[in-house]
């Protein structure tokens, strides 16, 4: 149970548009048919007392606390279960109703203990709550047979199961099921004997479970609950906020005790993920708080000396000095900014103002560069607009999903169970994935095509799907003329219809049957609504923007655009991904993606920020690199990023940084990156500030700030202090002013408001006068840019190939536990799940290099070699194997290489041509690695000689 | 700015629009994305590498669409 005041009508609403009419306890009430008689009940005041029954989940009917009586109909049916009938006559109470509740009530007590006082649940506990409804006042049977004893699971490093305070309502079954689509508990037993249990394990670490805590959210004793409640006690007040994590957004209650968080509650009002949460959101917030956290400013001259604390004053003037420097010497051109996808919208805003503003350049660019870029390129040029076409709850309309290089289930957690709710209500599944993701065979879920294609061949697919789509007439001719391009539709059909294209062709590239490929595409375009979401197994790639190009031609031949259920939609990695190229954070384009050469939106800009702007695009990260390296870039403002550890080549990352004179990094913890740094400013958590996100189906939300700031400023202080220190004043009070300025200047951002954004609770951008309350669904009539245009998307296979030296390709990912570059979930018990990065290979592979589960993997690539763990998986197929790069040490970058997507420069991280050998040590890199960090560590403790004491 | 990787890049460029079959909008689709999306340096750099070259390695895409469009590619574009 939450703190959350929310009405629980104990029965999920229905949508019917038929009504139905009854009277309860004489009160007539009109609900819409398929309506409980209890959720009826409550609609007109009437709460009837309930055990087993609540609002998210489907009734059950077990707990026999709800009953009550229908005229002229025997016994005493459970409302929960009991639908409304039309001119039905409900009696919720009356003598016979209340003697049979307080018996069941009296049974339930005499197998719970009666430590109330000292129960964790204590205050917040439905068993109370309806035993004093009820009126229970003794309890007969208090020496009987009981569960008292049972030993209490403590496996689970963020909460517990007792089974002595277990009532066998099995909301935590539902809730594993119905919500999350686990299926990790069972009732075993029946009657008395009948224990709540994990499927396939001893205790719940062992078994199937994720760790989501939605059983432990339904559960309405103190049977599951979270170890920090346990600890320190009931939270006393919630603060509605948004997860820092990944691009699904949730909305999360912080429940706290002053500034302590006692812990996060998915909020049931969440417009993204309507009350669940994964593992990270919910549990792994103590990275926030962490020992490790850094939170007086530092500078020093070079990386190989001490770091000294000194004021922030001093860190500001310093930093702003220094910078002036580099330009006086090196040319304006020679410093630039990156902005992290995981600060919040009115923080990358203002990093990208500073840059543009009071540097006087364009070099700013965000970790979207890595990721997502070619989606804003590939999305822009076809529909218009840089952001996907849905809303989340869009999939619950969709027949057909076919999920392209993406991982919902561990990617986008919250997302992926409710991608699978509507799988198991019979909407079809192809997955295009080189991996067999967990989506492809899950329980209740099983993929009617899995396209295992080869790494680097997605343009070859696509193309042959949409070949099929041309050359079948499966085309939706009527969406096409009325709303695309003719003569660019023209071009594209002649061009995808060349044999060149058909599946028959390219099965040799891509390693996908022919006749698997005819099937799925006839499957996408005739199979009803039909909706793509993919992932960085689509961008990133030497192709990627023509890949996300590709997929948008196939939504629009099909008719796939413009409403719910289908669409086209980018799971964006890091929770502010959209957010931070919305706001300007990319080289060429000012917030909401307009160019740099456009001269009215620089008019524009140019009279409220009150200087003169640059015309010119800026570097992006890797040109940064290249120019640092040639001695042209020498300044660099990191707020909120981890290049060092998270972008590829990193021996080439890290000789462009020793290449600085001055790096500033601005973060939670010394991270990879701030090793080579010779400022840090510490950094704020999203529980210190307040601000927005936007997340990946264009929601904004707040975060709000639940305590203060650990290193007394938040981020977008810092930022303004270095302004005004450099001479372009900045005073804004507050981050709302701050969205205020980039709704005056951003079309797409217009109404939107702090003052909206709590009245709505999150509003989907476009929101504008046209939109006041947001768009869920984008491109409903015409296209943003009018009429949707085809793109020609050859296949240009990538230069990154598989040879006799490197006969094998590697693929990235990320798995559910750990988050990107796992400084937040590094830093909390999310460990238990992933305490290493892994390789997975086939056994075919294996057999072949002698490798055997566990060993000990050297992986070699062009640009570098690593070591890791291998781990064999039929998950793989032969030549393909596959790792994470959530550990630094682990060095995964070390391996990929600088190749990447023709028109963003996003790295191709999917394919790199790799040679695996057995070995017992870890690799030079590693090595090296090991004792700078070593080095790095010692440098933060140790005084700097002569340092004042 | 390295120029093995400026041409590479360049040339990627160049191939993605080899799929068009009007050479001239192909031609202008690589000067576009260079204006559009290069940093000066980068630009011009790979003029400075154009204009000395003996045996350029630019696909002949990318050397026609440079030749054809200096002005685009590198000039004030107000
Ligand atoms: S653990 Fe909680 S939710 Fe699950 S059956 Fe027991 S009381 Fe109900
Ligand atoms: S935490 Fe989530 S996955 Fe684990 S048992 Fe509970 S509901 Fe199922
Ligand atoms: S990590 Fe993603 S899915 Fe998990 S709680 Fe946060 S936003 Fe939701
Ligand atoms: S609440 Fe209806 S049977 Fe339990």
């Amino acid at each position: 149970m939450s703190l959350q005041c929310h009405h629980d009508r104990g029965t999920p609403a229905r949508t019917s548009t038929q009504h139905v009419t009854l009277s309860i306890d004489g009160v007539p009430v009109t609900v819409p048919a398929g309506t409980s008689v209890m959720h009826a009940a409550a609609e007109a005041g009437i709460d009837i007392p309930k055990l087993c029954a609540t609002e998210q989940l489907e009734s059950f009917g077990s707990c026999r606390l709800c009953v009550v009586q229908v005229k002229n109909r025997r016994g005493y049916p459970a409302s929960c279960t009991t639908l409304v009938e039309e001119g039905m006559e409900v009696t919720t109470e009356n003598d016979a109703l209340f003697r049979l509740r307080r018996g069941v009530m009296e049974l339930y007590i005499s197998d719970h203990p009666l430590d109330c006082l000292t129960c964790s649940a204590n205050g917040n506990c439905e068993l109370q709550d309806q035993a004093g409804r009820v009126g229970l006042r003794e309890v007969r049977y208090a020496d009987g047979q009981n569960h008292l004893q049972e030993t209490t699971d403590t496996s689970n490093p963020y909460f517990a199961y007792d089974p002595s305070k277990c009532i066998v309502c099995s909301r935590c079954v539902r809730a594993c099921s119905d919500i999350q689509g686990t299926y990790a508990l069972t009732t075993t037993e029946r009657g008395f004997d009948s224990r709540i249990a994990a499927a396939g394990g001893e205790d719940f670490m062992s078994s199937e479970c994720v760790s989501c805590g939605a059983c432990v959210a339904a559960c309405p004793t103190a049977a599951l609950m979270e170890k920090s409640v346990i600890e320190m006690g009931q939270p006393q007040r919630s603060v509605t906020t948004t997860c820092a994590y990944c691009g699904v957004g949730c909305s999360l209650n912080a429940e706290m005790q002053g500034e302590k968080v006692i812990r996060m509650v998915p909020d049931l009002n969440g417009g993204a993920n309507h009350g669940h949460a994964c593992v990270k959101g919910r549990f792994a917030w103590g990275y926030a708080t962490h020992a490790d956290r850094i939170t007086t400013p530092m500078i020093r001259s070079s990386i190989r000396e001490p770091w000294r604390e000194v004021s922030w004053e001093e860190a500001i003037a310093h930093t702003a000095s220094e910078l002036r420097r580099l330009q006086e010497k090196y040319g304006a051109e020679s410093i630039g900014s990156i902005t992290s996808s995981r600060c919040s919208n009115e923080e990358t805003y203002l990093v990208q103002k500073l840059t543009r503003a009071a540097f006087g350049v364009n070099n700013v660019d965000t970790c979207a560069r890595v990721c997502h870029s070619p989606t804003g390129y590939g999305l822009k040029q076809t529909l218009g607009e840089s952001a996907g076409t849905q809303d989340f709850d869009s999939v619950m309309q969709a027949d057909v999903i076919m999920v392209i290089g993406a991982n919902p289930t561990d990617g986008h957690p919250v997302f992926g169970s409710r991608m699978k709710q509507r799988l198991r209500q019979g909407a079809k599944l192809i997955v295009a994935d080189p991996r067999a993701i967990d989506l492809v065979d899950t329980p209740h879920v099983r993929a009617t095509h899995h396209l295992k294609l080869l790494p680097g061949t997605n343009v070859a697919l696509i193309n042959a799907l949409a070949h099929v789509v041309v050359t079948e007439g499966l085309v939706d001719e009527d969406f096409v003329v009325d709303r695309c391009e003719a003569e660019a539709f023209n071009k594209w059909r002649t061009f995808i219809a060349d044999p060149r294209h058909s599946p028959e062709a390219t099965a040799s590239v891509t390693g996908v049957p022919a006749d698997e490929v005819r099937a799925a595409a006839r499957l996408y375009a005739t199979g009803g609504n039909a909706a793509i979401y993919y992932g960085l197994g689509v961008t990133e790639h030497s192709q990627g923007s023509t890949m996300v190009m590709g997929i948008a031609n196939l939504a629009m031949a099909t008719g796939n655009i413009g409403r719910p259920g289908v669409g086209v939609n980018p799971l964006r990695g890091q929770n502010n991904v959209q957010g931070s190229c919305d706001m300007g954070s990319f080289p060429h384009e000012l917030p909401g993606y307009r160019h740099v050469s456009d001269v009215a939106t620089r008019e524009l800009f140019e009279s409220v920020w009150g200087v003169p702007l640059s015309d010119e695009p800026g570097l992006r990260i890797p040109n940064m690199f290249d120019a640092a390296i040639a001695g042209s870039f020498k300044g660099l403002y990191v707020q909120g990023e981890d290049i060092a550890q998270s972008d590829p080549n990193t021996g080439h990352v890290t000789h462009a940084l020793e290449s600085l004179e001055c790096l500033v990094v601005q973060d939670l913890f010394l991270n990879e990156t701030a090793k080579f740094a010779h400022v840090f400013l510490p950094g704020a958590s999203f529980l210190e500030k307040d601000g927005t996100f936007t997340n990946a189906e264009r929601r904004i939300s707040r975060i709000r700030k639940v305590m203060r700031p650990l290193a007394t400023y938040a981020d977008w202080e810092v930022t303004q202090m270095l302004s005004n220190a450099l001479g372009y004043p900045m005073h804004y009070s507050h981050p709302s002013e701050i969205m205020d300025e980039i709704a005056r200047l951003t079309p797409t951002f217009h109404d939107v408001s702090y003052a909206k954004l709590d009245r709505l609770g999150s509003v989907q951008w476009p929101c504008n006068a046209e939109h006041p309350d947001g768009t869920p669904t984008m491109h409903v009539t015409e296209f943003v840019r009018g009429k949707g245009r085809f793109m020609l998307t050859e296949y240009v296979a990538t230069e990154e190939r598989v040879n006799r030296r490197f006969p094998l390709l590697l693929t990235t990912g990320r798995i559910l536990s750990q988050y990107n570059v796992g400084a937040q979930t590094r830093r909390t018990a999310n460990n238990v799940w992933h305490p290493e990065d892994i390789l997975e290979l086939h056994p075919v592979d294996a057999e072949d290099r002698g490798i055997r589960d566990g060993d000990w993997v050297g992986v070699q690539s062009r640009a570098g070699e690593t070591v890791l763990r291998a781990r064999i998986s039929e998950r793989m197929q032969p030549g393909v194997v596959y790792t994470t790069f959530h550990w630094p040490g682990s060095g995964a970058n070390v391996v990929t290489t600088e190749n990447s997507d023709w028109a963003t420069n996003c790295p191709e991280y999917k394919v790199t041509a790799v040679q695996l050998s057995r070995v017992e040590q870890p690799s030079t890199w590693q090595k090296q690695f090991a004792q700078f960090s070593e080095e790095q560590m010692k440098l933060l403790k140790q005084e700097p000689a002569g340092a004042p004491v | 700015m390295n120029i093995e990787h400026l041409i590479h890049m360049a040339n990627q460029i160049g191939a993605y629009f080899e799929a068009e079959p009007d050479r001239a909008v192909a031609s202008a689709g690589v000067a576009d994305h260079l204006a559009r999306f290069w940093e000066k340096r980068m630009r011009q750099s790979l003029y400075a590498y154009l204009d000395s070259a003996q045996d350029s390695t630019l696909a002949p895409l990318v050397s026609e669409a440079l030749t054809r469009h200096r002005e685009r590619i590198l000039g004030k574009r107000q």
